[in-house]
């Protein structure tokens, strides 16, 4: 019984390399998630606690002020949740997406998401998560979650997102 | 210190052009703001046997020199003289022109076009210019700015930039497309098109080549688009982020920003993608670096002060944290760029909520703002140094804008359609670059 889930793991594995080409999957895709679930040691195997809403690992957006990158500490315990659910699963990898608002230069602003998503990395690291298991990338003011030219949109937009490969 | 140049803008004169081409071609619309002091009077006479052609190549002159802010064209009332022997030099001295474009066209047996031109100095009744070319129609429109080029270098003695090509990202809906156009907006051509951003155009020095930061694998990688055959090489896909790609002036090595050494540090790459060599190591940002025309420093935006600001270092010797602060004005100077005498640079300049562009001599330290309109970024210089193309937005829609260096004259070049951003002004033609 244990083989053929594995083999149907692998199956699924292979199914999403294949999804992950499509560009950047927002709304992530259920296979890939039906196998992490597999793969998780705490839970019951047919939840996937990345996607269990009542579970932290859910949660995936750290919002940062105007200007600011250092990684508040209402957001603290959802990071150390990540950081140690990919140290107890070494295999699992993730790229931080630093996002920024619309206003100034592009470069720059890719500069400045790259900085806050170095520093989620770095909470990450701290916390024992290896360097390898994390990529941090920026979007800068590329592709805004909220699209709107006021302060409502800039505080959504300012915003690092964990994305778990595959994903 | 400003020197704000917009006071005068009560007696701005708006002037809409009407393009006389297919609009098939125009990519773009034009719409000039004010005017030099000392604006050239011109009267440029439609050609002999012009009204057969499918382009008029006196309309494409017409454009191409009020577009300079140079010029005050004055319209033929009476006669229309096609050759030198037909101009009644008093009637035009007393109407104040300086100097006249006439000339002929014929079509011949072949369907090739012979254009003949002359430029007239109306004081002098000499001949400054008589040139004649024989192309196809499709490559009237080239005619005409070769011969505005001229025309503009022997009236200002500066370098003509009408045929040169501009690059800019036309956003439209989820796509992005790289386009390629005459420095006019006509001949728009995608040169490649994504679902997925597009930013950070850089001309290499020939002109052959484009490099630009695609986000199409999910983060930030710099390709190489080779314009004549469509082929594009990723030339740098570190692991992080890649972006702000700079060429060196004999187009070897292009400077670019990785973050895979934590934070963002520029380093230097062939343009091949090999021999990758690290230029500051800083713990600030360091970005948007650009090479002095001789190819020996750049400058680059860093925040290693406490707020962004412009810093200009030396490209030879090991990666280094010393450079030397260049702007003072504000908390807020970014996307530095050399003029091409090497004493002089542009950059974006925040000014309370606003972003406008910014001239600054490396010597005096003098600064000027060139525009005042509230959000500009991603400014250019034409290859002559006198306009500089930028990006900015009106009603919430990205256009292009140029404006003149001394702040004089500026331009609006909407599209019909989405939203356009980060353009790059090309270098000269191949033909011109004798300059």
């Amino acid at each position: 019984m244990r083989k053929i889930l594995s083999i149907a793991l692998v199956v699924l594995l292979s199914a999403c390399a294949n999804k992950t080409i499509n560009p950047d999957g927002e709304e992530g895709n259920q296979a890939n998630k039906g196998n992490m679930s597999g793969e998780n040691t705490s839970g019951s195997p047919t939840v996937n606690p990345l996607v269990d809403p009542t579970n932290i690992l859910s949660k995936r957006s750290i919002y940062f002020e105007f200007d600011e990158y250092v990684v508040s500490d209402k957001y603290k315990s959802m990071v150390l949740s990540h950081a140690r659910h990919l140290r107890d699963n070494s295999n699992l990898n993730i790229r931080v997406q630093g996002n920024t608002d619309e206003r100034g230069s592009r470069e720059y602003n890719l500069a400045l998401g790259q900085r806050r998503a170095d520093s989620v990395k770095r909470v990450m690291t701290l916390a024992g998560t290896q360097d390898s298991q994390i990529e941090s990338v920026s979007y800068g003011e590329e592709k805004p979650r909220a699209v709107g030219h006021n302060e409502a949109s800039w505080t959504e937009n300012r915003r690092v997102d964990i994305r778990y490969q595959g994903e | 210190m400003w020197n704000s140049l917009h006071q005068s803008s009560g007696s701005i004169l708006v002037l809409i052009f009407c393009l006389f081409s297919s609009p098939l071609h125009a990519a773009l619309d034009i719409e000039i703001f004010g005017g030099g002091a000392s604006q050239i009077p011109i009267a440029i006479i439609p050609f002999a046997a012009e009204e057969r052609l499918a382009q008029s190549v006196t309309a494409v002159v017409r454009s191409d020199l009020q577009r300079s802010g140079l010029f005050r064209m004055v319209d033929s009332v009476s006669s229309i003289p096609h050759e030198p022997s037909e101009i009644i030099y008093p009637d035009w001295q007393m109407r104040g022109v300086n100097a006249m474009v006439i000339g002929a066209t014929r079509l011949l047996p072949n369907g090739q076009v012979e254009v003949r031109y002359r430029l007239m100095d109306i004081a002098k009744q000499q001949i400054l210019i008589s040139d004649m070319e024989t192309v196809s129609v499709k490559q009237l429109r080239a005619v005409a700015h070769r011969m505005a080029d001229s025309i503009y270098e022997k009236l200002t003695g500066d370098i003509g930039v009408f045929s040169t090509r501009i690059a800019y990202v036309a956003k439209q809906g989820e796509r992005y497309a790289l386009k390629v156009a005459d420095a006019d907006g006509f001949n728009a051509r995608t040169a490649i098109e994504y679902t997925e951003p597009i930013i950070s155009l850089a001309w290499s020095p020939d002109g052959t080549k484009i490099a630009y930061v695609s986000f199409e694998n999910k983060k930030p990688v710099i390709h190489v688009q080779t314009l004549s055959t469509g082929e594009r090489r990723a030339i740098a896909r570190f692991r992080g982020s890649n972006s702000a790609p700079a060429w060196s002036p004999d187009g070897k090595k292009i400077a670019i920003v990785l973050s895979k050494k934590g934070g963002s540090q520029i380093f230097l790459i062939n343009s091949d993608g090999s021999g990758l060599r690290r230029l500051t190591k800083s713990s600030s940002i360091d970005t948007e670096p650009n090479f002095s025309p001789d190819g020996k420093s750049i400058i680059f935006t860093s925040d290693r002060g406490g707020s962004p600001q412009i810093y200009r270092m030396a490209v030879a010797g090991s990666a280094s944290r010393v450079a030397e602060r260049l702007t003072f004005e504000g908390s807020y100077n970014v996307s530095p760029q050399y003029h091409h005498d090497g004493k002089n640079f542009i950059y974006i300049h925040r000014n309370d909520s606003q972003f406008n562009v910014a001239i600054q001599s490396l010597e005096t330290r003098q600064v000027q703002l060139l525009t005042d309109s509230a959000f500009d970024e991603s400014p250019s210089f034409a290859p002559n140094g006198k306009i500089i193309l930028y990006a900015t937005e009106i009603k919430g829609r990205g256009i292009l804008a140029a404006v003149s260096s001394d702040g004089r004259t500026r331009q609006e070049l909407s599209t019909q359609e989405g939203d356009i951003r980060e353009p790059a002004w090309g270098p000269l033609p191949k033909w011109r670059r004798k300059f």
